[in-house]
């Protein structure tokens, strides 16, 4: 290409020019502001999901009873539990626990309201997240895996009785 | 000033560069997670997991006639901030062959989900700030009249321009039967005035290609492959809407979720119309670090009593 033929090309596309680096220096100090409320707004979510635990076993009371009705396809699969267990371990643990025993940002999944919930109800719960309170949705995962999450979840029910008779009887 | 006054600064500054020292250590440690899809263009509706930083590196080869072939190169870090908002800063760069290797500039991108449930088509905002030179190749998205012969420039010439531009997206995302279908819009607008609105479109479709999980940890797996299609490109702008004096490219990507935690996405794209670059190779790694938020909160927030 010839030097005539790239000042053409140059005043073809007309485009601001920023003589210094002035317009940097707003530019950066609303980033960093932005960044910091984003670390207090995350924080704030994680306080929130810790300390709300009854707020978020009541949201699997707003599922849809079409929802609720759900069979899961995969409960007489014997490996679905064990591939759940895998996904779980990838996906849920950082905040459930690798034990699903509850952590600082989300709350147990061997409580009661889950563990009796229905396996729709569960399936309804992770294709939707609970936006609000921090956890995403996970429609991401193909819905035979999320299944596969719920059939591990429902496996852990004889934990979830022993950590309720340890709470209920510390004492033993 | 006085020699306390700079002991104590210094003390303060070490003490800084020791808790960043900590912080890219304690990195390491974290556990990741990754499930990614393979788009390089194309936004679905999926936002970061809150508390969770990602870094990816990127590549773009691309041909180029009438000039010198060039491989551009950005770096992402892309933090969610909450469940519904994701923000991320990219570096650009490029090295045009038998010319130079410059830093192009930088990008500031925010996503926003609008709806709290998933629906049967998932809304996202998409808002974008970026302070780029003219010399940035890495095509991240193409809009208004961007065509090949713009790609042509020295750098010495292409990197006295600068672009300071607003960009806005409405990403619109489906996903059914293990497809996910995204299709973004795109209207973008330097800053300055005189120039006008210019407009580009992506849209994508992808599917993994096993729906269920296997029982065993394996990379090979088909769960672990995503695989899809994508194609973007330009559509004029305010005073010239539509298709004429535009470039379009359509690319098949796939995308591999390593259980380590690694994942590898790549591209071929190639140009529809005698605007576009001939070819286009993309490749990409990202890693995924879970619980980043919470450890930086840790490292800057000192100990509780």
């Amino acid at each position: 290409m010839t030097a005539m033929n790239t000042m053409t090309t140059i005043k073809s596309k007309p485009k601001m020019k920023v003589g210094s680096h002035r317009a940097c220096i707003p530019v950066a100090s609303a980033m960093l502001v932005i960044i910091a409320v984003s670390f207090a707004a995350a924080r704030k979510a994680d306080h929130a999901a810790a300390t709300k635990d009854d707020s978020v076993y009541a949201e699997l009371a707003k599922a849809p009873k079409k929802a609720t009705a759900r069979r899961n396809p995969l409960e007489k699969d014997p490996n679905a539990a064990v591939a759940g267990g895998k996904l779980f371990e990838r996906h849920c643990a950082e905040c459930h626990g690798d034990m699903a025993e509850g952590g600082r940002k989300a709350p147990s999944l061997l409580a009661d309201p889950v563990q009796q919930a229905t396996p729709g109800t569960l399936f309804w719960i992770l294709t939707n997240g609970v936006v609000r309170r921090g956890m995403p949705v996970w429609s991401k995962l193909p819905e035979p895996e999320r299944w596969q999450i719920v059939s591990y979840l429902k496996s852990l029910a004889p934990a979830a009785k022993q950590s309720d008779d340890q709470r209920k009887s510390p004492g033993r | 000033m006085q020699p306390e006054v700079m002991r104590s600064r210094t003390g303060a500054h070490f003490r800084l560069l020791l808790r960043f020292l900590g912080l890219a250590i304690a990195m390491l440690a974290l556990p990741a997670r990754a499930q990614e899809n393979p788009y390089i263009v194309t936004y679905d509706h999926y936002l970061e997991e809150p508390g969770n930083l990602e870094v990816e590196y990127f590549s773009t080869f691309g041909t180029q006639r009438g000039g010198n072939d060039f491989h551009a190169f950005w770096v992402e870090f892309e933090y969610g901030a909450t469940a519904w908002w994701t923000t991320e800063l990219y570096l650009d760069g490029q090295t045009t062959f038998d010319d130079s290797t410059i830093f192009t500039g930088f990008r500031w991108e925010n996503r926003f989900r609008l709806l709290q449930r998933e629906h049967f088509i998932n809304p996202v905002l998409y808002l974008e700030y970026e302070q780029i030179s003219g010399a940035d190749k890495i095509l991240k998205e193409v809009e208004g009249h961007d065509v090949e012969s713009d790609y042509a420039v020295p750098n010495a010439l292409a990197r006295k321009e600068h672009d300071h531009e607003l960009e806005s997206k409405l990403l619109l995302s489906s996903t059914f039967k293990g497809w996910n279908v995204a299709e973004n819009t795109i209207a973008a607008k330097n800053l300055t005035g005189g120039n006008p609105w210019e407009f580009g479109y992506a849209m994508g479709a992808s599917r993994p290609l096993a729906l269920k999980a296997s029982a065993h940890r394996c990379n090979l797996c088909r769960e672990n492959f995503i695989a899809g299609v994508e194609m973007y490109g330009g559509l004029g702008d305010r005073h010239s809407f539509g298709l004429r004096d535009t470039s379009h490219y359509l690319a098949p990507v796939v995308a591999w979720n390593l259980p380590s935690d690694w994942t590898l996405r790549l591209s071929s794209g190639f140009g529809l119309n005698d605007n576009s670059h001939r070819f286009l190779l993309r490749w990409g790694i990202s890693r995924e670090f879970a619980g980043f938020g919470e450890m930086v909160n840790r490292l800057f927030e000192g100990r509780k009593p």
